[in-house]
């Protein structure tokens, strides 16, 4: 049956759809600066990051880092990332980049296993791929480079939070996302450490702030209230302690409750000045990027494999050597405080 | 007040064509039509301009992501052209989608576990169409409520883990290709369930009931429709095929999580819309619909690939959503305008 | 034949009283106070701690202005799913207004977000009420096209709390006489809205254009404008959310505000607001959002884990339009009998 026929209509609509779809297209087109190429191109080094999210500022560094690598070596750098810390968000990038034949792949994973799939097709189609920070399971990617060992990272918060608070009493911890490998291994780390060495302190919840300013703002004051005798809150991820401490400088419970974590120092400059937060650690992220992209670089010129035992050079850096399960080691975390935060910008 | 009937006995016979336009226009100028030379066009200018957008890849992962939406455009067609609409679709893709992970982890197969997330998607469907049909609540609050009421259940379930340690042989063949071509496998399962639609809804008496509905319930129900039944069966179907969707979306990125899909209802009523089917109800194809549902696809994957972020898909999205609706109503307007020259001169 | 009975004083005060004490409103306020007495008999510190009482008024003060701005489209049968990407436009404008231009007056950020929400607002407006397309496929395209322009004017940036002058923020938490300043904002802009829904033209009109828009029109009720009113100023509040988001949180990324046209209009529907438009009030629409949010802050100490709080939403807002269907068949069925009784 035919219903009214449309005869202006239809062709503008036409019109209107072709006429946005070309226009996005050609400026999308004519600013088109990836270098596709295939991969598997020993020559082709665009490198893409991809963040456990964007509009964080831990990733921003780290991926500048890498940008600025990869300007040293002349490649092509490019960031990508979902909006959300999910990890069917990065299974999308990383078929995108696929099918782009970029030359490596540089990520922070939000889920161990969900994007391995995805990954190993990119492997395929001769992508090299890098973890850092966050890994995947082993057999997903040709190289980790990890901040540091797991147990030093967790041995240093808990250090920390123990010194904060006179070696007794409960503790809560503020993660990112609930998947997230790297938080995951370290809280588990966190507990043994607790378990073996220090019995008064009593760890009574983990919550999640997803890496989300909101909702680890909001999960903050849901603690405080909810665990009136809370002493410390130990929150291994950047934007959880800044939230965290957004929320404690203007509450009751500033100098009350110790506050320490994994942050940055420029995040945290306003809250270590004031009182609100004591001491807390990291390492630093541009030189984790940095070497995110030269070990990516060595894999795409074939000067490595991942094989345990390859040695690679990485700029300003130095030497590296690949460790077991492919594990590269960028060093040791760093403990910032008041007396030392003055002379860090990132 | 005699006629010339008569008088103009002379004047030459009028000449009657079945149509006034020859066949090749008329089929241009539905809105189904607009929308195939909008997909067509979109490709071809995609191709030239975007690089790597001619490979076969290109179109394996084009069409794995948009699979989810073109399954549940096939209900929700039926129900927008009943005038009623489902919001909570995306919702229930959550949902059997943690039912799947969690029956997982439990140990069932997943066979096994994706059955009774299949019949979690009817049971949620038939909660709806009953708060709708028989207690006569409105759809728009009603979806409303169980799209807030079936998320929080998914993500009560699970919290915000993620259930991710499927067997490689589902993940697999949920990503397979057939053979040699680029086309994914669940391609075969979209081709029957369009044709089983398309026949119900352009060639049985119920399809028939369901454009009736649309039109005017009221008529509708005197000439023999049972308007209430028919809805809730409509109902019924979206919840059962949105399950339907959600093991495809969990097995396809391994990843059982009570926050997937989130936004999800709204890619699929734009694209409904845009494929031709009307708001108001009574009219529509589901030609036209896969057609709407690909051109939005091809669309956010061109950009995507010319690194074009995902926000400026979102906003054409938005827009052309937008303007095809309001395309209908202006031009409707400007004809009733010329249509009626009488009324805008003034009375004697 | 009727007879006319005088009114005494007497049953006038008990007619007033016992519409009161039927009023949905009272029951949802009931609702909020006995979820509060409970939860503060568990947990002392939800109520009485300085923070506590704080954070109960504070928070949901944001989510009662856009119940407001959505109470007021919803009574015109309308609908407006966009007030979220508003939000998160507007508390971004906040913050880049407070860098580009240092030393604008705060004051006039809190005006540029007024004036934009309403511009936002005016656009979904105009679309609604000349074009005559359902606003529900209007504002969720708006939805789509404002979030994307967001994320494309935010990038990957982000507004810090560094960024905004120190007494923009402190506005978000200070208090006057233990009320919070944000709340004081939210209850001045509602008792405006309030009285002039109840007590103006403008706002009884809006109440006709819902009830029966084709009687409105025939009437010669400027439908038109009075949509399009209606629409700029639940953009324009959800502009002044925005700002008051900025203050509260500090910071502001590209998904600041998503959610929460859900969130709306729960809470209206949850108030009393028909979907099906000409009944409900703001207050009603404003106590459903300190509902919806105290909820979610009882849940944890009540022992439910929060996960399940938009599972609570969703039962509640069904329970509230089933309610009020029972309520108006009902309804009708008194009038039929008082209009033939037996």
């Amino acid at each position: 049956m035919l219903f009214q026929k449309k005869t202006g209509r239809a062709g503008a609509f036409a019109a209107l759809a072709v006429t946005v779809a070309l226009v996005a297209t050609g400026c999308a087109a004519s600013d088109d600066g990836g270098d596709g190429g295939s991969g598997g191109d020993s020559g082709n080094l665009a490198i893409t990051f991809l963040p456990k999210n964007l509009g964080n500022a831990y990733f921003d560094t780290s991926d500048k880092g890498g940008e600025k690598a990869i300007g040293e070596f002349d490649g092509t750098y490019a960031e990508v990332g979902p909006a959300e810390a999910s990890p069917d968000a990065q299974v999308s990038y990383i078929n995108t980049l696929t099918q782009q034949g970029v030359g490596g792949i540089a990520i922070s994973a939000n889920d161990p296993k969900a994007i391995c799939d995805a990954l190993n097709e990119a492997r395929d189609a001769g992508v090299k791929v890098v973890t850092f920070d966050s890994d995947t399971n082993p057999e997903c990617r040709d190289i980790f480079i990890n901040q540091a060992t797991s147990e030093g990272i967790a041995k240093v918060q808990v250090d920390l939070i123990a010194e904060q608070i006179g070696d007794e009493g409960e503790i809560a911890i503020l993660s990112a996302t609930a998947n997230a490998t790297n938080q995951n291994a370290w809280i588990e780390l966190m507990k043994t450490d607790l378990e073996a060495n220090h019995p008064n302190i009593t760890l009574v919840d983990t919550v999640y702030g997803d890496d989300d300013d909101q909702t680890s703002f909001d999960k903050t004051a849901a603690l405080l209230q909810t665990h009136p005798d809370l002493k410390g809150i130990v929150s291994p991820t950047t934007v959880g302690i800044a939230a965290a401490a957004r929320y404690l400088q203007t509450s009751e419970f500033k100098g009350k409750v110790a506050l320490t974590g994994l942050g940055t120092p420029n995040q945290m400059r306003d809250y270590v000045e004031d009182g609100t937060v004591t001491a807390f650690a990291l390492w630093n992220p541009a030189d984790l990027g940095y070497l995110a992209a030269y070990a990516a670089k060595a894999l795409i010129e074939g000067d490595i494999t991942g094989a345990e035992g390859d040695k690679f050079t990485a700029g300003d850096l130095g030497d590296y050597e690949v460790g077991a399960d492919g594990t590269v080691l960028l060093g040791d975390p760093y403990t910032f405080d008041a007396d030392n935060i003055s002379e860090f910008d990132f | 007040m005699t006629t010339d009937l008569i008088s103009g006995g002379t004047a030459s016979p009028r000449v009657y064509k079945d149509y006034s336009r020859p066949l090749w226009q008329r089929i241009l100028i539905t809105r189904e039509g607009a929308v195939y030379a909008a997909l067509i066009l979109v490709i071809i200018g995609a191709t030239l301009s975007v690089r790597n957008f001619g490979s076969p890849i290109t179109m394996t992962y084009l069409l794995l992501d948009v699979t989810p939406i073109l399954l549940i455009a096939l209900p929700m067609t039926l129900v927008i052209v009943t005038g009623e609409i489902d919001l909570s679709v995306a919702s229930v893709v959550g949902l059997s989608s943690v039912v799947l992970g969690t029956l997982h982890q439990a140990g069932l197969p997943i066979p096994a576990a994706a059955l009774v997330a299949i019949v979690v998607g009817a049971v949620a469907g038939a909660f709806n169409g009953f708060l709708i049909t028989v207690v006569g609540l409105p759809s728009l609050a009603v979806t409303i409520g169980t799209l807030a009421l079936y998320r929080g259940l998914a993500v009560g379930l699970l919290g915000t883990t993620a259930v991710t340690d499927f067997t490689e042989f589902w993940t697999d063949l949920a990503k397979s290709k057939i053979g040699g071509t680029g086309v994914p496998t669940v391609m075969i399962l979209f081709v029957v369930l369009l044709i089983a639609f398309a026949i119900v809804l352009h060639f049985t008496p119920f399809g028939r009931g369901i454009f009736a509905i649309g039109l005017s319930s009221e008529a509708a129900k005197f000439s023999g429709v049972h308007v209430e039944r028919t809805k809730f069966i409509l109902f019924v179907l979206t919840g059962t095929i949105s399950a339907l969707a959600g093991i495809y979306y969990t097995l396809r990125f391994g990843s059982a999580r009570g926050d997937n899909a989130t936004g999800l209802e709204l890619s699929v009523i734009a694209a409904v819309l845009l494929g031709g089917v009307s708001i108001f109800g009574g009219r529509g194809a589901l030609h036209g619909v896969v057609a709407g549902v690909l051109l939005i696809g091809v669309l956010g994957s061109a950009l995507r690939l010319a690194n074009v972020t995902s926000d400026v898909i979102n906003i054409i999205t938005g827009v052309l959503l937008v303007a095809s609706v309001v395309s209908t109503s202006v031009l409707n307007w400007v004809r009733a305008k010329r249509t009626r020259p009488g009324e805008s001169k003034k009375p004697k | 034949m009727s007879t006319l009975t005088a009114e005494t004083t007497a049953s006038r005060v008990t007619s007033a009283l016992g519409s009161f004490v039927k009023a949905r409103e009272t029951g949802i306020l009931l609702a909020l106070v006995l979820i509060v007495v409970v939860t503060t008999a568990k947990n002392p510190n939800f109520l009485f701690s300085n923070d506590g009482f704080r954070d109960l008024l504070l928070t949901p003060s944001i989510l009662l202005l856009v119940a407001v701005g959505q109470a007021i489209v919803i009574i015109t049968r309308n609908v407006d799913l966009s007030v979220g990407s508003v939000l998160g436009l507007t508390a971004y404008l906040t913050g880049r207004l407070f860098i580009d231009v240092p030393g604008i007056p705060i004051i006039v950020v809190f005006l540029a977000g007024l004036v934009f929400g309403g511009l936002l607002g005016l656009i979904n407006g105009a679309l609604v009420a000349f074009a005559k397309v359902p606003a529900l496929v209007i504002t969720l395209g708006t939805l789509y096209a404002y979030r994307g322009i967001n994320v494309l004017w935010t990038g990957s940036d982000r507004i810090n709390a560094s960024d905004m002058p120190k007494p923009f923020l402190a506005l978000g938490t200070q208090s006057v006489f233990f009320i919070p300043v944000l709340t004081i904002i939210a209850v001045v802009v509602l008792i405006a809205a309030g009285w002039y829904m109840r007590n103006q033209r403008g706002g009884r009109e809006l109440y006709a254009i819902g009830s029966d828009p084709d009687a409105a029109n025939l009437y010669g009720l400027n439908v038109t404008r009075r949509v399009l009113v209606a629409f700029v100023v639940c953009g324009a509040l959800a502009g002044l959310a925005g700002v008051l988001y900025a203050a509260r949180y500090g910071t502001v990324n590209s998904q600041a505000g998503s959610g929460f046209e859900l969130e709306a209009v729960g809470a209206a529907v949850i108030g009393g607001v028909a979907i099906f438009g000409g009944s409900g009030t703001v207050w009603g629409a404003a106590i459903g959002a300190y509902l919806l949010f105290t909820i979610n802050r009882a849940l944890p100490i009540l022992g439910v884990q929060d996960f399940w709080q938009r599972a609570v939403v969703g039962v509640l807002i069904i329970g509230a339009i089933v309610l009020d269907r029972l309520l108006a068949l009902r309804q009708a069925r008194k009038l039929v009998e008082a209009r033939d009784p037996e």
